[in-house]
Order: C-alpha cells, then sequence, then structure tokens
C-alpha cells in the first residue's frame, strides 16, 4: 500500500501538468494528495512498529539485465517516509499563496515528492537511482521559474551539483554490478556479495561523495546556501527538508552498506587521518563548524537558515560514520528532525516574513517591528530557533545528543567540535532572533517625525498570517515537540532496523 | 563459385525493392495527379505515400525469418541486421512524417524520392559483409544526403551546408576507398569474415597500418567523431530540419553499425598477434576518438546560442558515448549501441520536428526564437523537455536507460577487469555538463518571458502527431525497455565474432 505514494503524488503531477488552466483548484487537489499520502505512511509506520523489513512490492522489470522493482520499507525507510508526508503537505500549506501558473507549481512540487517517496522505498539499486535523478529536473524548474534572489545562477547551480553528484554514484553502482557478475541490482544481493577490499576503498569514496553533494557535505555544500535562498518557500523547504536526506540515505542506505570495508583503516596514515571513515568525518566535522561560523555573519536571513542547514547535515553525516548504534540511531533522527525544523524556519522567513516585508536584510527588517507586526511569526521562529539549537524537550536535542555520544566513542575530537559548534549554533540563532525581530531600539533618533511615519504605515501594510500558514506551522512544531518528548516512537524502529542484516558489517567497523 | 540465385536474392532483398518502387511511385503520382495541386499539399501525399512504402517494407521484414548468406556475404540477413533494419526505417518514417508540413521547396516528390532512396542504400549498407557492397551502398545514402542537405535553394545556409557536407564526404570517400583497396590488396578478400581469416593466418603485413588508417578516417568522416567532425555543425545549422534529422539519426545508425562490423568482424582484435598487435591497433584509437569526442563535443556546446548548433555538438558528444559500445568488443555491446542509437535516432528526430516548427513561425532558431514557448505552444514546448531531457539522460525517458545500458555493456568486456571504467568515467561527467546547455534551452522554453512573438499552436496534423508520438516513444522506450532489449541480447550473438 505505501507504494501508492509514489503512484499517488506523480498521478496526480502528470493530471495538474495536463488539466486546463482555471479549472479546479490545484492547490487543493495538491493537498489532499499530499494528505493521502501522508495518511499512508502513518498508517504503514502504526501496522509496523518494529520496524521490520516489509516488502511492498517486487516485481521483474528489466529481466535481462537483473533489474526488479523492488518497493520495501525498513524501520529508517518508514521515519524517512513518514518525514516526506510531513513535509509535503506543510509545504503545500505555506504555498497557498502561489497563483502565478499554479497548476505547473504543484504538478512539479508533487513529481518532486513522487521521486522522494521513491528513493526512500526502493531496495533495487537502479530503481533507486531512476528516483534519485527523477528529482533533480523538478527542483530546478522550481527554483528557476518560481524563485528569487539569483534564482537562474541557484537553480543551474544546485541541478549541476546534483547531477554530478549522481554521476558519481552510478560509476561506482556500475562498476559494482559488473564486478558482481553483472546480474542483479537488489541491494541486499550486492552486498552480501562482499567485493574485494582494493575495489570497496575506491568504490566506497566515489559513492559516498556522490550522495554526500547533496546531503550539503563540506566542501562540496555551496550549492546548499544559494539554491535554499534562491528556491521559493515551499521548495526551500523540500530542499532543506527531504532532498539533503536523500543523500544522507544515500550514504547510509548504499554507499555504506554497499561497501563497509570501504571504511577500515588504510595500511598508511595520511596527515593523521587513517580511513576514509576519518576523511568524511573530519570533513563533517568542519561543516558543522564552518556552516555555524558562517551562518554569524550573513546579513540576508534566508542565507542563515540556508548554512545552518550545512551545519545540521553535518551532524547527519558525522553521526552515520561514527558506526556506534546510538551515533547511527541519532543520524536518522538528525535527518528527521532537521527535515522538521529547517522547513518550519524557511517556512518562517521565505512565506511570513519576505512575502509580506520583501526583504530578508536584517538592516531593512529593523524597519518593520516584526514582533508587534507577525506576533505568530515570531513565536515561530522562536519554538524552531529553541528547537534546532538543541533545547530539550524538542527533537534536535535527542537527535544530536545521540549523534554526540556516537562521535564520542569513535572520535573524541570531532565529538569536541561538533560540540563547539552547537555553542555557535546557539550564538547565530539567538542573534538572527535578536536582529529580525526584537532589534527596534538601535535607529539614532532622526530630527523630525521620519521614524514613526516611515514605521507606522509599514506595520498596518503587513497582512496577519493565514490559516494555512498557522496550521502547516503548528503541525510541524507539534511534530518536533512530540519526537522530543517521546524519541522512542522512532528511535525503536530506527535501532530495530540497524540491527538488521543489512547493516551488520558496518557495526562491525567494516572490517570482515 | 556457384551460379548464383537471384530468386533468392530477390526474395531477401523484397523490403528494399519496396522502397525503391515506393519512390518512384512518389514521383509518378505527383507528375500524374498532383502537378497542379498547392505545394502544401504534394508535401502531405508524399510523407504519405512515403511512410506508407516504409511500411510495407517493414511489414516484409518483419515476415522474414531465418538467416541467409547469399554469394559469401554479398547479402546478408540475421535477426540483428532485421532488428538494425526495422530501427531504420522507423527513423525514415518518422523522417517522412516531420516533413509534412515543410515548405522549404517546390518539389516535394524529389525530396521524398532522395529520402527513399536514402534510406534504401542505408538499409543495404547494413545486411551486407562484402566491402564493395558497402561501399556502393554506402556511396548511394551519402548521395542523396549530399542533395538533401541542400534542398533548400533559396537559402545560402542550406548550400553551404550542402557543399561541406559534401567535400567532406566526398574526401571520405577516397579515403574509405583507398582503405578497402589497400586491405584487398593485403588479404585477398573482400569479404569481412574472409578478411579476418586471411590475417589471422598471415603475417602481420605493415601496410596494415595505413589500410586501417584510411578505413577509421573514412568512417570517421561518416559517423563525425573528433578529430573528423568538422562539416557537422554547419551542415546541422544549413539543412532542410528533415534532412538534418536524416543525417543525425538513420544515417548514423547505419554508419555506426558498418563500423562496428568492420572493426569487430574484419579486424577483429582477438586475432591472436603479439606485439606490435597490428590487428588490434584500432582500440586505443577508436577510445582517443571516443574521449576526444565526448570532451569536445560537450565542452563545444556550452558556447552555442543556435538550438542546431548546439544539437550538432552534442551529436559529437554522442557518437563519443557510442562507441563505447564497439570498445566492449562483443555482442552485447554492439546491442546496447543500436539501441542508444535507435533512441537517439527518435529524439533528434523530435528536437528537429520542434525546430522546424519554431523556425516555421519566427525564421530562426536561435535561443531568443525559443524564450517563452511554453506560452505560445505548452504541448511542442512538453514535447521538446522530453526531447532534451532524454539526450541529456534523465531518467525515465529513454535516453538515461540506453546511457546506462551502453556504460554497462563497455564495462562488462567479460574480463572482470573493468578496461573501460576510466571511459565510461570521462563520459558520465561530461554528460554531467551536457545538462548545463540542455537546460539553457529549457530554461528559455519555460522561465523566461515571451518576447510577442508569432504564435506557433500544435493544430491537429501528421507532423504533430508526429512530434507527440515520439516524445510518447521516447518516454516508453525509457520505463519499459525490456522487449527491444529482450531482442537485442539474443540477436547478439548473430554477431559471430571471433
Amino acid at each position: 500500500m505505501l507504494a501508492w505514494t509514489i503512484y499517488l503524488s506523480l498521478g496526480a503531477a502528470a493530471g495538474l501538468m495536463f488539466l486546463p488552466r482555471g479549472r479546479g483548484s490545484p492547490r487543493v487537489l495538491a493537498l489532499m494528495t499530499a494528505l493521502a499520502c501522508l495518511a499512508l505512511t502513518l498508517i504503514a509506520f502504526w501496522q509496523n512498529p518494529g520496524g521490520e523489513m516489509r516488502t511492498v512490492v517486487r516485481l521483474p522489470w528489466i529481466p535481462t539485465l537483473g533489474i526488479e522493482y523492488h518497493l520495501a520499507a525498513d524501520g529508517v525507510s518508514l521515519v524517512l517516509v513518514v518525514l516526506t508526508g510531513l513535509a509535503a503537505v506543510a509545504g503545500i500549506l505555506f504555498s497557498w499563496n502561489v497563483e502565478e501558473r499554479a497548476n505547473e507549481f504543484f504538478a512539479l512540487f508533487l513529481a518532486l515528492i513522487g521521486g522522494v517517496y521513491g528513493v526512500f522505498l526502493s531496495f533495487d539499486l537502479f530503481l533507486f537511482f531512476v528516483f534519485y535523478e527523477l528529482a533533480i529536473i523538478p527542483k530546478y524548474f522550481l527554483i528557476v521559474i518560481w524563485g528569487s534572489t539569483r534564482k537562474e545562477y541557484g537553480a543551474m547551480k544546485l541541478a549541476l551539483y546534483s547531477f554530478a553528484g549522481s554521476a558519481l554514484v552510478l560509476i561506482g553502482l556500475l562498476a559494482a554490478y559488473v564486478t558482481a557478475g553483472a546480474h542483479t541490482f537488489d541491494l541486499a544481493s550486492l552486498a552480501q556479495g562482499g567485493f574485494a577490499r582494493p575495489f570497496q576503498l575506491w568504490a566506497f569514496p566515489l559513492v559516498f561523495v556522490g550522495f554526500a553533494i547533496l546531503a550539503g557535505l563540506w566542501p562540496f555544500h555551496t550549492w546548499a546556501p544559494t539554491g535554499h535562498v534562491a528556491a521559493p518557500t515551499a521548495a526551500s523547504m523540500l530542499l532543506a527538508g527531504v532532498v539533503m536526506k536523500l543523500g544522507a540515505y544515500g550514504c547510509l542506505r548504499v554507499a555504506m552498506v554497499l561497501f563497509p570495508e570501504g571504511l577500515s583503516e588504510w595500511s598508511f596514515t595520511l596527515a593523521g587521518l587513517s580511513s576514509w571513515r576519518e576523511v568524511f568525518a573530519t570533513m563533517a566535522a568542519v561543516g558543522i563548524v564552518y556552516g555555524a561560523l558562517v551562518a554569524l555573519v550573513q546579513r540576508d536571513f534566508k542565507f542563515v537558515i540556508g548554512y545552518s542547514s550545512v551545519s545540521h547535515m553535518g551532524f547527519v553525516l558525522l553521526g552515520m560514520l561514527s558506526l556506534h548504534p546510538l551515533g547511527m540511531a541519532g543520524s536518522v533522527l538528525q535527518m528527521f528532525s532537521h527535515g522538521i525544523l529547517a522547513g518550519l524556519l524557511f517556512a518562517v522567513v521565505g512565506r511570513m516574513i519576505y512575502d509580506r516585508a520583501h526583504t530578508r536584510d536584517f538592516g531593512e527588517l529593523q524597519g518593520f517591528p516584526l514582533r508587534r507586526a507577525l506576533p505568530f511569526a515570531t513565536f515561530s521562529f522562536v519554538v524552531a530557533g529553541f528547537a534546532s539549537m538543541g533545547m530539550p524537550g524538542f527533537s534536535g536535542f535527542v537527535a544530536e545528543l545521540q549523534v554526540l555520544i556516537g562521535a564520542w566513542h569513535a572520535f573524541p575530537a570531532l565529538a569536541l567540535t561538533a560540540g563547539v559548534g552547537i555553542v555557535i549554533g546557539v550564538a547565530y540563532t539567538l542573534s538572527a532572533m535578536h536582529k529580525a525581530f526584537f532589534n527596534e531600539s538601535p535607529r539614532p533618533p532622526q530630527p523630525g517625525a521620519g521614524l514613526t511615519l516611515t514605521a507606522e504605515p509599514a506595520l498596518t501594510q503587513l497582512q496577519p498570517i493565514s490559516l494555512p500558514e498557522k496550521i502547516g506551522a503548528g503541525l510541524l512544531m507539534i511534530v518536533s515537540l512530540v519526537v522530543g518528548l517521546y524519541p522512542r516512537i522512532l528511535l525503536d524502529p530506527i535501532l530495530h532496523s540497524l540491527h538488521g542484516p543489512l547493516f551488520q558489517a558496518l557495526l562491525k567497523g567494516g572490517n570482515p | 563459385m556457384s551460379t548464383a540465385s537471384y530468386l533468392e536474392l530477390l526474395h531477401w532483398s523484397l523490403p528494399e525493392m519496396a522502397l525503391v518502387l515506393t519512390a518512384l511511385v512518389v514521383l509518378g503520382a505527383d507528375l500524374v495527379g498532383l502537378r497542379e495541386a498547392a505545394p502544401r499539399h504534394r508535401f502531405l501525399a508524399g510523407a504519405l505515400i512515403s511512410t506508407l512504402g516504409a511500411g510495407v517494407a517493414m511489414v516484409l521484414l518483419l515476415l522474414q525469418t531465418g538467416e541467409a548468406n547469399w554469394m559469401n556475404g554479398i547479402f546478408v540477413s540475421d535477426s540483428l541486421i532485421r532488428i538494425t533494419q526495422v530501427s531504420l526505417l522507423v527513423l525514415g518514417m518518422f523522417t517522412f512524417l516531420i516533413s509534412s508540413q515543410s515548405d522549404f521547396t517546390r518539389h516535394p516528390p524529389e525530396y521524398f524520392c532522395l529520402l527513399l532512396l536514402a534510406l534504401t542504400g542505408l538499409l543495404f549498407m547494413v545486411c551486407t559483409e562484402n566491402f564493395l557492397v558497402i561501399f556502393v551502398s554506402l556511396e548511394l545514402a551519402s548521395m542523396c544526403l549530399y542533395v538533401l542537405a541542400a534542398f533548400n535553394k533559396g537559402d545560402p545556409r542550406s548550400t553551404e551546408a550542402g557543399l561541406k557536407y559534401f567535400l567532406f564526404g566526398g574526401l571520405s570517400t577516397a579515403f574509405t576507398l583507398f582503405g578497402i583497396s589497400l586491405m584487398y590488396g593485403i588479404s585477398g578478400h573482400l569479404d569481412l569474415r574472409q578478411i579476418s581469416a586471411a590475417l589471422q593466418a598471415a603475417r602481420p603485413d605493415p601496410l596494415m597500418v595505413p589500410a586501417m588508417v584510411m578505413l577509421l578516417v573514412g568512417f570517421g568522416f561518416k559517423v563525425a567523431f573528433v578529430p573528423f567532425h568538422l562539416w557537422a555543425p554547419e551542415t546541422y545549422q544549413g539543412a532542410p530540419a528533415p534532412s538534418a534529422a536524416m543525417i543525425a539519426s538513420g544515417s548514423k545508425l547505419a554508419s555506426f553499425f558498418v563500423l562496428a562490423k568492420v572493426l569487430l568482424m574484419g579486424l577483429s582484435a582477438g586475432g591472436g598477434l603479439d606485439f606490435p598487435n597490428l590487428n588490434s591497433g584500432w582500440v586505443p584509437v577508436i577510445a582517443l576518438a571516443a574521449a576526444a569526442s565526448m570532451i569536445l563535443g560537450n565542452l563545444a556546446a556550452l558556447a552555442q546560442t543556435s538550438v542546431r548548433r548546439l544539437l550538432a555538438f552534442s551529436a559529437i558528444a554522442h557518437g563519443g558515448y557510442v562507441l563505447l559500445g564497439i570498445l566492449a568488443q562483443n555482442g552485447l555491446g554492439v546491442g546496447a549501441m543500436l539501441y542508444y542509437l535507435l533512441v537517439y535516432g527518435l529524439t533528434i528526430i523530435g528536437a528537429f520536428a520542434v525546430i522546424a516548427r519554431v523556425e516555421r513561425a519566427t525564421g530562426s532558431d536561435d535561443f531568443h526564437a525559443f524564450a517563452g514557448l511554453r506560452h505560445r505552444s505548452p504541448l511542442l514546448s512538453f514535447c521538446m523537455a522530453v526531447f532534451l531531457l532524454s539526450l541529456a539522460g534523465i531518467p525515465p525517458l529513454a535516453g538515461f536507460f540506453g546511457k546506462f545500458y551502453l556504460f554497462a555493456a563497455a564495462l562488462n568486456t567479460g574480463t572482470g577487469r573493468l578496461e573501460w571504467l576510466w571511459l565510461v568515467i570521462l563520459a558520465l561527467l561530461t554528460s554531467a555538463v551536457s545538462l548545463y546547455y540542455y537546460l539553457r534551452v529549457l530554461k528559455q522554453i519555460y522561465a523566461r518571458p515571451t518576447g510577442g512573438q508569432t504564435p506557433c499552436g500544435m493544430e491537429i496534423s501528421l507532423e504533430s502527431l508526429a512530434i507527440v508520438a515520439l516524445a510518447g516513444a521516447v518516454v516508453l522506450l525509457g520505463c519499459a525497455p525490456e522487449w527491444l532489449v529482450d531482442r537485442l541480447v539474443q540477436a547478439a550473438p548473430f554477431l559471430k565474432l571471433h
């Protein structure tokens, strides 16, 4: 039944694409589709609380080449599929005001969602790759048509980075397929095949980097801030919320599972690093601190969130590379948590503020007393900000704590670095919060009454926050709170899956 | 030599006969009934008759079963060859259909007659293993294509296209003929299998080097791999759109097939010769040509502002990918190559049909002519998006599966050593570059405002139907490639390699 998430999304996308303009309401249709998919994912999650590996569909597709249409779900997939459902519903609620070419907008949006569902459910690598690349083109068009700041540049950069990353992935997959005898693309069979160690040592970094580009691994992250800033609100919510997770999920599910020995120690040491695992963990830790530092000095509100995504995704990668059950579970939990919180942050900045104030520059935002004009936006941002900086009670805290514990077992120095990143995270979140919402005093009193004359009309110009926005923001906040208060609801299925056969070789540190 | 049974030849070459007869019917019908009709109707009638003729030929072809080998390889037929011929006929039919709305000449029947004769040449080219017949049929096809490229007499660019194509093509013919004569001198045979056997039996001959170089130069011009690609941009830009589509699709498919046959059958690499290993000397040369084509084609396409020129350079890059299928040196590689070329042909015919339509409305194929096309014709824009994204290799379109199949075949040489990994890496990375220029065109179509230009809607016509059918075929072949792949895999052993 879970397969219908894909069919419904893609079907509705095709329907909207060919629907005559002016007939029906595309946003309602899109919302119904997204809600139906969310319901399907929740039912699947409910029916499988233990996170067992369950096959959804398994049919021969191109038998001559050993390619199957194989959809399945285990705990990790289920968590991410639920995240996709939530992000899709929230994204549509926050694009309720899209009027220009609305049919196409929602068609592309749903096509992207359909591709994402497909990636999380595929257990045949060819199918996985098809869905993975399917997501590139809708992203490009969403940004280049409905985007804002430097949209053509941001869109092209995003598309090319994604495509180059998937080219690296395809090289690794093709080589693995041919080396294993060219008769199957099934993930489990290939993972059991046991490739020769020298092969794994070059194929692992290739595929891992290919996926990590989309996960925002430093120094391949540069598409992320520009892409997020250029994208329309719903697209940046999806980009940060689920698309970056595609990359992280690929790293965990494909690169690491397929080539566990690629993580093992080299016979030599280079600049203090002695395995690909340490190399990538170091890059992830650098990304955490670097992203946070850059976020600290931005003037554009959306860039702050964009760089904070790079920082938070560093935790995801660091956690999975720790190869410790807690760290890896924290990594998946962080994917979920960041998906919810980054979506909320982008919604506040892109939809609630930018669509009304038409600026995201901290200097110009001073002119609007946002705290008084948009109290709901202020409230949402404060909640999301505190949650994402790791306040206990919200999902971010549990996730990052587990990642840190896992990382402490594997790389103590990097865990400390990540801890520094959290502190800087507090700094940039509070600083952005202050500059955008609570910064009313610094403007020196001008001679004459100019200040009140310019500020007061602005206050009245801003439309109040609409109902769909409130529902969307409320949904995301409640989910984050529930997961923060009762993380076992997600952790149990995740941990169960991580102890399954696929991940066995990994938990032994990649050593056979 | 036993006496030849011409009746048998007649039986096996019925499809080609049908095409030649259709060419006469097109001329005759126009002479008898349509001389006074409007050019539009004459084009339509020509396209219909030609498509019908190609359809008859296809039916005759599909009715054939079994294998034939007439007079030591002068005429051969087996299921791999028949798949290739059916592909050629499909590409030809779509070329006829997209010509149906053209207006570039006052002589439509001659135009279709030449298209049909070119198609006949291509069909004969793939069903022989004899160098002389290859040469003669190659010339039949080429002569027609030279004229077709220059058919728009009113446009100097078309004349330039035809002249340039003719001069380069003529030169390449001279090289090919010289190579064939040297090869005959060395081995004493014209038949590919006998040549191969003779070469393996004899001591390595230094004359092999010039012979092989001549042959590679000759075919290199035909399929336009670097450094023999210079004619392509101007020919693609100046020729009437359907002619360019024929040159880019059918002619390319047949030429690559023959190139693969000559290299793999006649100059088979596994000749058991040690260093200097003259027999396998073409492998590194082809590998380098493939690498150069991918790099130069993709990089040069970045700088183009004319969509036709962009497609010309991308065709050079695609030629580079296709060479990977030959480098695999087995039947599966050739099968993957055929799949890729068929899909590529369908895509490029569709793209040229869209270009033709935009050109008729705006008089230009520059980027700005495509600006805001989406507002003028959503369906046409959607089809163009399908074609371009398929060329870039985005799933679930056929271009993606073609690339995947081709690269998997190139890696799977059976030795388990992944010899061509470096070339596959290069191919995938350069195809990441190619996404940039395809998206540039799509950006014009979808994201730019329309410049108040003349509308180019999609009225119900044969051409529109062909465009939509092509887009549908590209999607379908990408989502359900199994039936074709299965056939190709089953037919692959017919390429009896040593």
